[in-house]
């Protein structure tokens, strides 16, 4: 095995947070969307 | 499955480009292309925003069935040049993340679309995953060299996903572009793979042309050429379209029969002399992109 740069691990560790921040904080605000738009739709 | 030898660098978390790298992004946009002419031609309005949603869950679907194709065909990706650059087989992930990554974006978008729209078209849109994971990916690609065939009746779920995202349920007209594409995946690939000299041989798979040679392959695309043809025109007579897209349709059809002809009269066997194969598959593409936008102007504006 070919030792693993502890720091590297970290950075990607954090790239890989950062983007499913990212993520979720889309998904929130699309499952806003759709719930505004269901009772629109619905009225 | 046989096991792959496990890289030195295997316990780096993989970096999240190679995740987006295993949905295929560039072979979603003819999907979401597809997928929204579905939504567009149906006979109802759908709200904005869950047009988006169902569109995104289509592509997020697509996006899990490559991923999870992707993590069960690591070891032949590894023996062809083209492929040997993917996440997995370059060493740059571990296939158990390539996995659980793959089901959970499966499982979400097929919820989310049934929580979007309706759940018929969650059904379809799980039933196009699996389809395309356990029909073609596991059990047939490496059997039969008809392959491809099946592969495109995976590819032609997502106007038929479209569609019943908006009305929730499936008739005639979804069904005939299911077929389109159906009929039109064979030509279209046997076209790229007559003139790209792949390693498929090398991988034991059963491609067209290695196993059964140029010549067939030409009177395959051929066979398939005419259905497919119908197929597209067939919507105009049955009243399910207008004269906008009979007349595109028909039209763009003749010049598909036309380059499919001169396929059929090339004896070349080598890349050099397969300028009439590389004009097809060009034609194939624009073809697809542009029948599927006749009929969403013919909706929209002779509505």
């Amino acid at each position: 095995m070919m030792p693993v740069d502890p720091d590297e691990v970290r950075r990607r560790q954090k790239s890989r947070a950062m983007v499913m921040a990212v993520l979720l904080g889309t998904f929130v605000v699309l499952m806003f969307a759709i719930t505004i738009a269901k009772m629109s739709v619905n009225q | 499955m046989t096991s792959l030898t496990t890289p030195a660098h295997a316990t780096l978390p993989a970096d999240w480009r190679d995740f987006v790298a295993l949905t295929k992004p560039r072979v979603m946009s003819l999907v979401v292309f597809t997928g929204l002419c579905g939504l567009l031609a149906a006979p109802a309005s759908i709200h904005p925003v869950l047009a988006f949603a169902a569109i995104l869950c289509i592509a997020l679907g697509a996006g899990a069935a490559a991923a999870l194709n992707m993590w069960y065909e690591a070891d032949l990706d590894a023996l062809m040049k083209r492929t040997s650059n993917r996440p997995l087989p370059a060493g740059r992930m571990d296939r158990q993340s390539a996995l659980h990554f793959g089901v959970a974006l499966g499982v979400f978008s097929v919820l989310l679309m049934g929580v979007a729209t309706n759940w018929f078209a969650a059904g379809v849109l799980a039933a196009s995953i699996l389809f395309y994971v356990l029909i073609y990916t596991v059990w047939l690609k490496r059997r039969t060299p008809q392959n491809i065939v099946i592969g495109g009746a995976a590819g032609a779920f997502p106007p038929v996903i479209g569609w019943a995202a908006v009305t929730g349920d499936v008739t005639l007209l979804p069904l005939l572009l299911f077929t389109l594409i159906f009929l039109w995946t064979p030509p279209h690939f046997w076209a790229l793979s007559l003139f790209v000299r792949s390693d498929y041989a090398a991988a034991g798979v059963p491609m067209l042309p290695v196993v059964s040679g140029a010549r067939v392959t030409r009177q395959q695309i051929g066979l398939y050429t005419l259905p497919m043809a119908a197929t597209a025109v067939a919507p105009w007579p049955l009243g399910l379209a207008g004269p906008l897209y009979g007349l595109a349709a028909a039209a763009l059809s003749l010049v598909f029969i036309l380059l499919s002809l001169r396929v059929l009269a090339n004896r070349a066997s080598e890349p050099e002399g397969m300028k009439p194969e590389k004009r097809l598959f060009a034609f194939s593409i624009l073809y697809l992109f542009a029948v599927f936008g006749a009929l969403v102007l013919d909706r929209w504006l002779l509505a």
